[in-house]
C-alpha cells in the first residue's frame, strides 16, 4: 500500500501486518464491519463496490460516528447488499424504494444519519421517482449510487445509464436509448451536494462521502464503477484491471474540465469528477417539520 | 368528551392519534383523502409528522422506516393505491414490521367508480401481494367503530408485528354519525417493549415464543433487517433449516392467539332455520334485513364479521351447524362467500351481491331470507 494512502487514513504499517484473527479488535475500521458475517462478500472478484463500501466506512470513521447512530437503506441489485456487511443499524429493502423506505425513517430519527445506497437502475429506472422527491424535499438522507451502467444481478440487462450503442442482454442490437445524467438530475431536483468520482480515485471517494454524510440536506455521490462480469465482457472491455484504468483514463477532474475553452468542453466525453453541486440556503427537511410541529403546538392555524 | 357529528374516515384519525400513531405518509385518493387531510392537521399538534408521498409504493414503504425507527404509522388509500401497495406490504410481512393500512375501499376494477363504494378488496386484502404470508385485516360497521377497530388495528399490529389492513369502503367512510368518542388516557394501547439487552438481542427469534420483540433502530439495538428469507439475526439464509422455522413461526404466530385477534358480533336465535353472515357496510343493511324478517315471525340468526382475515373459521362453522341456510351478502361479485362455503359443509349458502357501487339493500337481504 503506497505510504500516501496509509498517511491519508492514518493507518499504520503495524496495523496491517496484525494476524488476521485479531484484525477485527485492532482496528476501529474494521469494527464498522460485522464480524459474524461470513466474508467474502456475494460480489465478483474484482468488483468495484467493496471500493466503495471501504470509502464508506473510511467516512464514517473520519467523522467520528458512532456505529449506533448510522442507518443504511438499501435497495435490491448488487450495491443493495452492501449493509449487510456493516455494522450499523441496516435496512435491506425492494428494488428501487430505499429513499422512500428511507424518508420514513429519517422523519423518525432525525438524530441518525441515514444513507441510501443504490445502483443506476435501482435509483434511475424504478426508483427514479422516490429519488427525485428526495431530492426536492431535501431530507436528510445521503445517498451513494453506484453506477455501473448495467443490471449485474440479473446478468447484464440496459439500465438508464448504459451508453448509447452498447451492448447488453436485453439490447443485442446496441443499446438505442440516451442515458440519464444522474448527478445533472439531482441538481435540477434540488439536491444540496452533488459529487462525482470513480473507483479509481479512491480518495476522492473519501472526501466526498465525508462532505455528503456532513451535509445536512439531501445529498448524492455517483461512484462510477464497472461491471467487468456482464457489460464488460459484453462489450469486450477486458478485465477488472483494464476497466479500472479506462476509469483513469476517460475520467477528467471538475478543475481540469472548467479550463477547457468552451469548445471542447461541449465535445467532452469524459467522465467529470469533482464536487459538482453545493447549496447551502435551502433547509433540510427534517428540521422544516420541527417548526411545522411547534407552530402547529403554538396554536398554529386550525 | 363530548357528541359530535363524525364522518367514518375523521373517526380512523382520531382512532389512530388515540393509539399512539405518530406518522403517516399517503397520497391523495378518493374516497380516503379525508383521513390525510385530518392527519395533516392533528398529527403536528401532539408532535408527530404528515408526510405526502410520491406514490402509494413510497408512502407504504415510509412508514415501514418510520415503524423501524420506532414511530406508530400508518397510511391511507382506495382499490388502485392499495395495489401499488401491495410489494411493501409483503416486505413488512416478511419482516415483521407493525404498521397499519387503511383502505377505504371503491368500486373497481381500476379507475372504476372513484366516488361509490365496494367490498371489492376482500381477497386482495388476503392474497395481493406475492407469497405465503400471515395479515390481519379488520373491517367496521359504524363510524364509532372506525375509531374503535382503528385502535384495535394499531394494538394487534404492535402486539403481533405484522401489517393490519382496516378494510372499510367509501359509504362508512364517508357517512356522518353521532359519536361520543372515549378520553383517549382510558383506552388500552399496546406498546413496544424490548427485554433483552442489546448483546442478546435476536430480533428474529424463534426461541421466543411466536412473536419475538422488536427494536427500533437508533437505540442501540444494531441489526439487518432484509426482505429476503433470513436467520433469527435477520442475516440472508438459503438454509433450509433456518427458512422452515421461520416458516412455521410466522405463519403461524396469528393462528396461534385466534381468541385474541377474531373479533365477531352474534346475534343468535336458538331456533333460527337460516343466518346471515356480514361485515362493513352489508352488515348494516343486513341489521335492518333481520329486523324486518323477525318482526314477520322468520326465525334468523346474525353474525358479523369483525375480523375479515384470518377468516373466523370456528365461529361460522359452528353457526352453520344451527341452520338450514347462510345467506352472505357483499358488496362485490362473491368473494367472503367462498370462505363461508368453505366452513359450512352442506348447508345452503345463499349470495345476496351486486358490485356496481351501491349498497346491498335490505329488501334484497330480506328476499333470500323469504327463499
Amino acid at each position: 500500500m503506497a505510504e500516501h494512502i496509509l498517511d491519508a487514513h492514518e493507518l499504520d504499517v503495524d496495523e496491517i501486518r496484525i494476524p488476521r484473527e485479531n484484525w477485527f479488535e485492532s482496528s476501529e475500521t474494521l469494527q464498522k464491519l460485522r464480524k459474524n458475517k461470513k466474508f467474502p462478500t456475494i460480489w465478483c472478484a474484482g468488483c468495484g463496490n467493496g471500493i466503495v463500501m471501504g470509502s464508506l466506512i473510511r467516512a464514517i470513521e473520519h467523522l467520528g460516528l458512532s456505529n449506533d447512530e448510522v442507518a443504511l437503506v438499501s435497495g435490491i441489485g448488487c450495491a443493495g447488499r452492501m449493509p449487510v456487511y456493516m455494522d450499523f443499524n441496516t435496512l435491506h429493502t425492494n428494488h428501487g424504494r430505499a429513499l422512500a423506505f428511507a424518508t420514513g425513517l429519517k422523519i423518525a430519527r432525525p438524530d441518525m444519519k441515514v444513507i441510501a445506497i443504490m445502483g443506476d437502475g435501482d435509483a434511475l429506472a424504478i426508483g427514479g421517482n422516490h429519488f427525485i422527491h428526495a431530492a426536492r424535499r431535501n431530507i436528510g438522507i445521503t445517498s451513494i449510487v453506484i453506477n455501473n451502467a448495467i443490471y449485474g444481478m440479473t446478468g447484464g440487462q440496459y439500465s438508464p445509464t448504459t451508453p448509447i450503442g452498447k451492448q447488453a442482454t436485453t439490447a443485442p442490437y446496441g443499446n438505442i436509448e440516451p442515458s440519464f445524467p444522474l448527478c445533472e438530475l439531482a441538481i435540477a431536483a434540488g439536491a444540496t451536494y452533488v459529487a462525482r468520482s470513480t473507483v479509481y480515485h479512491v480518495l476522492e471517494l473519501d472526501k466526498y462521502i465525508e462532505a455528503a454524510i456532513r451535509k445536512d440536506g439531501f445529498s448524492l455521490v455517483e461512484a462510477v464503477s464497472y461491471c467487468h462480469t456482464t457489460y464488460g465482457r459484453l462489450n469486450k472491455f477486458g478485465t477488472a484491471p483494464e476497466m479500472m484504468r479506462d476509469l483513469k483514463k476517460n475520467s477528467i477532474s471538475k478543475a481540469a474540465y472548467e479550463k477547457l475553452s468552451a469548445k471542447r468542453q461541449a465535445g467532452n466525453s469524459k467522465i467529470v469528477r469533482g464536487v459538482l453541486h453545493v447549496n447551502d440556503e435551502r433547509e433540510e427537511f427534517t428540521k422544516l417539520c420541527r417548526k411545522l410541529t411547534e407552530q402547529a403546538q403554538g396554536g398554529g392555524r386550525q | 368528551m363530548a357528541v359530535s357529528l363524525m364522518q367514518g374516515n375523521e373517526a380512523i384519525g382520531w382512532g389512530a392519534l388515540a393509539a399512539g400513531c405518530r406518522f403517516f405518509a399517503g397520497y391523495p385518493i378518493t374516497p380516503s383523502t379525508e383521513i390525510a387531510e385530518m392527519l395533516s392537521r392533528e398529527l403536528p399538534k401532539v408532535g408527530g409528522t404528515f408526510i405526502q408521498m410520491e406514490d402509494e409504493i413510497a408512502s407504504m414503504a415510509a412508514i415501514i422506516g418510520a415503524s423501524v425507527g420506532g414511530l406508530k404509522a400508518m397510511t391511507a388509500t382506495s382499490g388502485p393505491g392499495f395495489s401499488l401497495m401491495q410489494e411493501n406490504l409483503g416486505y413488512a410481512a416478511m419482516t415483521e414490521v407493525p404498521c397499519v393500512i387503511v383502505n377505504v375501499q371503491r368500486l373497481g376494477p381500476s379507475t372504476g367508480r372513484a366516488t361509490a363504494g365496494s367490498q371489492g378488496d376482500v381477497m386482495q386484502a388476503r392474497w395481493g401481494t406475492h407469497g405465503d404470508h400471515p395479515i390481519i385485516a379488520i373491517s367496521p360497521t359504524s363510524v364509532r367503530q372506525s375509531f374503535d377497530l382503528t385502535i384495535k388495528a394499531f394494538n394487534l399490529s404492535e402486539q403481533y408485528r405484522t401489517p393490519v389492513i382496516l378494510l372499510t369502503e367509501a359509504i362508512i367512510g364517508h357517512m356522518r354519525e353521532p359519536v361520543d368518542l372515549p378520553e383517549f388516557e382510558t383506552l388500552e394501547v399496546v406498546e413496544r417493549v424490548v427485554t433483552s439487552s442489546p448483546d442478546e438481542y435476536v430480533p428474529f427469534s424463534n426461541e421466543m415464543g411466536d412473536v419475538p420483540p422488536l427494536a427500533g433502530f437508533g437505540q442501540g439495538y444494531r441489526y439487518h433487517i432484509t426482505g429476503l428469507f433470513h436467520d433469527q439475526m435477520g442475516f440472508p439464509t438459503q438454509r433450509l433449516d433456518e427458512i422452515n422455522p421461520w416458516l412455521e413461526r410466522v405463519n403461524n404466530k396469528l393462528n396461534n392467539h385466534l381468541d385474541e385477534i377474531v373479533m365477531v358480533e352474534e346475534d343468535i336465535q336458538e331456533d333460527a332455520t337460516v343466518a346471515i353472515v356480514a361485515y362493513g357496510a352489508s352488515a348494516r343493511s343486513a341489521r335492518h334485513a333481520l329486523k324486518v324478517a323477525r318482526s314477520q315471525g322468520h326465525r334468523a340468526s346474525m353474525l358479523t364479521l369483525l375480523t375479515i382475515w384470518p377468516f373466523p373459521e370456528v365461529q361460522v362453522e359452528k353457526l352453520g351447524e344451527r341452520v338450514e341456510r347462510v345467506i352472505v351478502p357483499e358488496m362485490n361479485l362473491g368473494q367472503l362467500a367462498l370462505e363461508v362455503e368453505r366452513m359450512v359443509g352442506r348447508r345452503k349458502v345463499v349470495r345476496v351481491n351486486r358490485a356496481d357501487g351501491e349498497m346491498v339493500t335490505p329488501q334484497m337481504i330480506l328476499d333470500a331470507i323469504e327463499g
